[in-house]
């Protein structure tokens, strides 16, 4: 099952158009973000003196420790409920198997809102409790303040561990039976067995769930803003937008870049180079661990309590919010701001896949190419750049395009061909595909790296061409990891708000920017009707990815 | 699969650039905004359903000058609108706005609130006042800006972030007034008394005073109109309320002023269209419109405020210096909130 990977190499070093296409497609995403490293080289005064003498240590700190601790709960909530509902059998398993993804629905900054609303002085956890204990105002006791690092931890953590729990999952199903029935006849319990087998199996696929969700950490703004929490991302905007310098902004941002290649470097250092390819019994069936007593009482809990808190709690009080403006639902608006979301969101789903597809391919025939697999991984960086950041990237080289082309015809025809891809919904396109490229890479780069060599070899020397092979080899049997791909990015543009909001064209609306108008001014009521349906447009794709997940395991 | 992508970006980019063409022909004005487009969408249907000029928005928190930079001569943004000052000053300095020439513009809104080449115009202003709790704060026992920093108000402010565009602002007036260091000081000390971290729009500062975590706020004057009529959320009515409102400085120089403005693109495609939505904003009608949909006062002298500001608000003296000075203070406020840790 683990084979060294050298004879790919040999029979595909031949000379092909996928070298080409690979390329162009690495240094089209990495347009936006070598435009903000390009900002970096001119900013308006050196902000570093000022930077390390007051404020950054605290920027620094403060990121460190929402990495940190979004990173272990996230990774504790997903690892841990992923192996239950993959390996033991308890009450609600089945049903915990697909709803564990359901928060994955909810954008970070609505849930935070919610909870704020509940859990503030005047919400009704606050209200009920003085009301019981009799305490008059807030001096008479202590409650956790849910705007605070903490607070942002536990937000962040409760949408973002779906991301852990899906690739630890599928990671699981496909393990060997046989290596883990060894464990136990070698006299492995239940416990030791997950420790020293299934999870140093699954740890590829674990981080790389922990990296997009720490990518998406770093990245957001609108949690860490509404929580005052100073994070990096919190240092960007106000260095851009307060002290008018972009380019230290972008200087800042690129830092955090080098950060995240850090990062990852650090974890494949600490792993070997091996790679997994087919088991060939996932066809066999899984027995699981009877859990009985208590615990299958902690089992349950351990699954209903994510479950609870990232999406039942929320979506209760979205609805209750949403009963209040229901005239809204009718709003002609509120039809086109779904159907345009709903569009951008599958078009983006596809051209990413269509893009992560092309290169994980070339680079898999051209595995002796490591400039294309380090522009590859080079290009997956813009999940780390806040959205406006990476919007701000996307004008750049767009805005060249346009204005080049335009000065050209000018120049030769005398016709001004002005913006033709600026301001466009096209722009708001790529500009999703760039930022969640990492999210479908991983899923379709993993599940091509499954894939025997030898079927490559057979396929090529049966005559058929390396395209023709992608479609009929390749194609069929990464379907679950295309679909993935596919799934996870859609949900990802609904949510998505600062790139949509600066890329936008003339009087146009998502979901997410309706929700924002409201939500921005406080107005949570009246933007329930709008984060209701995202999250409800969300939950579909959710439950499909679900579903297919537990298909590659057949016997399920 | 692959060739099905290119088509399908060819088809994408033919469809756009139709979309643009398309756009261009019409009469139209293109606005970019830094406000939300529901606070202004009333008065831009009142200017296009009177001239039959359609108005096209784009609304974003940031961004928008770097988009307006970056496409340069071919920019479809005829308008920058802005909710504060800081934009207007950047644009002007990074040179993306041009002076136009209006008599009706400087007949309509007063020197201190137009930029004296003329190339932005205030629209509404708004005044940054110290919300009082009416139970804990005695009438006349906070007079001053300069009060906020006396040790006696230890634990007992709240504020939203001193990073906000509308607390840099105020301290940038302290900054043009006072100098440097005085101000670093008051600052410092303000810090001291700060019953939280400072977190929250202005609205949920007031709602900290009505829940008695704090006795004073600094707050932007409008927020009280909106809060005072909120039938769909009658606990808002509550929390305003619960405090008195204070004009600071009115013994000297008044209390701190901010706009929302406007100005005209370099590059403007439609300027004349410009040039008329701008003179109908500052026209008796708008500023009466504007006035009564987000509570701000009118830049216009003689145009009657909302009949609810007149209820709780008195006249007051307004601070006059030049909202360019403070603008230009930015950067130092900014700068000057990271030493102190206002924030932190």
């Amino acid at each position: 099952m683990l084979t060294h990977i050298t004879t790919i190499e040999r029979a595909n070093r031949l000379p092909n158009g996928w070298t080409t296409t690979g390329w162009i497609v690495a240094i089209l995403v990495m347009l936006p973000i070598l435009a903000v490293v390009w900002l970096a080289f001119n900013p308006v005064e050196n902000i570093w003196p000022h930077l390390i003498s007051s404020v950054l240590p605290v920027y620094i700190s403060t990121t460190l420790a929402l990495l940190a601790g979004v990173g272990v709960l996230s990774a504790v909530l997903g690892v841990s409920s992923a192996w239950l509902v993959t390996l033991c059998r308890f009450p609600g398993r089945a049903l915990f198997e697909w709803a564990l993804l359901l928060p994955f629905a909810i954008p970070a900054y609505v849930i935070a809102y919610i909870y704020t609303d509940l859990l503030e002085y005047a919400g009704p956890v606050q209200s009920a409790l003085r009301e019981l204990f009799g305490w008059k105002s807030a001096r008479d006791y202590d409650f956790p303040e849910i705007r605070s690092l903490g607070g942002a931890i536990l937000m962040l953590s409760l949408v973002l561990y779906p991301y852990v729990y899906l690739l630890a999952r599928s990671s699981f199903l496909e393990q060997s039976v046989n290596i883990r029935d060894a464990s136990r006849t070698l006299g492995c319990t239940p416990m030791q067995s997950f420790f020293r087998i299934s999870l140093p199996i699954a740890r590829p696929s674990i981080a790389v769930g922990l990296a997009l969700v720490s990518m998406e950490t770093l990245n957001d703004f609108g949690t860490v803003n509404f929580f005052a929490v100073k994070s990096l991302s919190a240092g960007i905007y106000d260095t851009w937008l307060n002290m008018s310098n972009i380019g230290a902004a972008a200087q800042i941002a690129t830092l955090m870049m080098m950060f995240v290649v850090l990062l990852i470097w650090l974890e494949r250092l600490g792993r070997a180079k091996a790679k997994q390819f087919n088991s060939a019994d996932r066809f066999k069936r899984i027995d699981r661990y009877q859990l009985k007593g208590i615990w299958a009482v902690l089992a349950f809990a351990a699954c209903a309590l994510p479950l609870i808190f990232g999406f039942v709690i929320p979506v209760i009080e979205l609805i209750s919010m949403a009963m209040k403006h229901l005239d809204q639902f009718t709003d002609s608006r509120f039809l086109s701001q779904a159907s345009n979301s709903f569009l951008l969101s599958s078009g983006a789903a596809l051209l990413t896949a269509c893009l992560a597809l092309t290169l994980a391919y070339s680079q898999r025939l051209n595995p002796h190419l490591k400039s294309l697999g380090v522009a590859a991984k080079l290009a997956h960086l813009g999940y780390a750049l806040p959205g406006a950041v990476l919007a701000i990237g996307v004008i750049i080289p767009f805005a060249a395009f346009d204005n080049g082309l335009d000065s050209w015809m000018r120049d030769n025809f005398g016709i001004s061909t002005g913006l033709i891809l600026s301001g466009t919904p096209f722009a708001i396109l790529f500009a999703y595909s760039v930022r969640f490229l990492a999210v479908s890479s991983g899923s379709i780069e993993a599940s091509l790296a499954k894939i025997t060599p030898s079927m490559d070899m057979a396929s090529r020397s049966l005559g058929a061409n390396s395209l023709s092979t992608l479609r009929r080899v390749h194609l069929p049997l990464i379907r679950g990891g295309l679909l993935t791909a596919l799934l996870v990015v859609f949900v990802d543009c609904m949510k998505e708000l600062p790139a949509t909001l600066i890329l936008r064209p003339f009087n146009f609306d998502t979901l997410a920017t309706g929700v924002y108008q409201f939500a921005s001014d406080e107005k949570l009521a009246a933007s329930a009707p709008g984060a209701l349906l995202i999250v409800l447009v969300g939950v579909i794709p959710v439950i499909l990815l679900s579903r297919t997940i537990t298909a590659t395991r057949s016997a399920n | 699969m692959y060739s099905g992508f290119v088509k399908a970006v060819a088809a994408t980019a033919v469809a756009s650039s139709l979309f643009s063409a398309q756009m261009s022909v019409a009469s139209e004005v293109n606005i970019y905004s830094y406000r939300q487009e529901f606070l202004i969408r009333p008065l831009l249907d009142a200017f296009q359903d009177s001239t039959g000029i359609k108005v096209n928005v784009v609304s974003a928190n940031s961004g928008l000058l770097e988009r307006l930079e970056n496409e340069g001569r071919n920019t479809p943004a005829d308008i920058l609108l802005t909710s504060d000052i800081g934009p207007l000053f950047d644009a002007k300095t990074r040179d993306l706005i041009v002076s136009f020439d209006s008599a009706t513009i400087k007949a309509n809104v007063p020197a201190q609130y137009r930029d004296e080449d003329s190339t932005w115009v205030g629209l509404t202003a708004r005044s940054r006042i110290i919300y009082a709790s009416k139970d804990r704060v005695a009438e006349g026992e906070i007079k001053q800006y300069e009060d906020l920093a006396d040790p006696k108000w230890a634990g007992r402010i709240c504020t939203r972030s001193g990073k906000h565009s509308y607390n840099l602002s105020l301290i940038g007036s302290m900054i043009e007034y006072h100098g440097m260091e005085e101000t670093e000081n008051w600052l410092a000390a303000l810090k001291q008394n700060l019953a939280r971290k400072p977190q929250g729009n202005d609205r949920s500062q007031v709602k900290a005073i009505s829940e008695g975590q704090c006795d004073l706020a600094l707050g932007n004057t409008y927020y009280f109109g909106a809060m005072i009529t909120n039938e769909s959320e009658p606990e808002q009515k509550e929390w305003a309320n619960s405090v008195n409102i204070v004009f600071p400085n009115q013994q000297d120089r008044g209390a701190h002023m901010n706009i929302s403005g406007a100005a005209i693109t370099r590059y403007a495609p439609n300027p004349s269209e410009a040039l008329q939505l701008l003179e109908f904003l500052t026209s008796q009608e708008a500023q009466r419109i504007y006035a009564e949909v987000n509570f701000e006062f009118p830049v216009r002298p003689g145009v009657q405020r909302s009949e609810l500001i007149n209820e709780y608000m008195s006249d007051f003296i307004a601070d006059d210096i030049s909202l360019t000075r403070i603008a230009a203070r930015r950067t130092d406020a900014s700068k000057m909130v990271d030493r102190v840790g206002f924030d932190n």
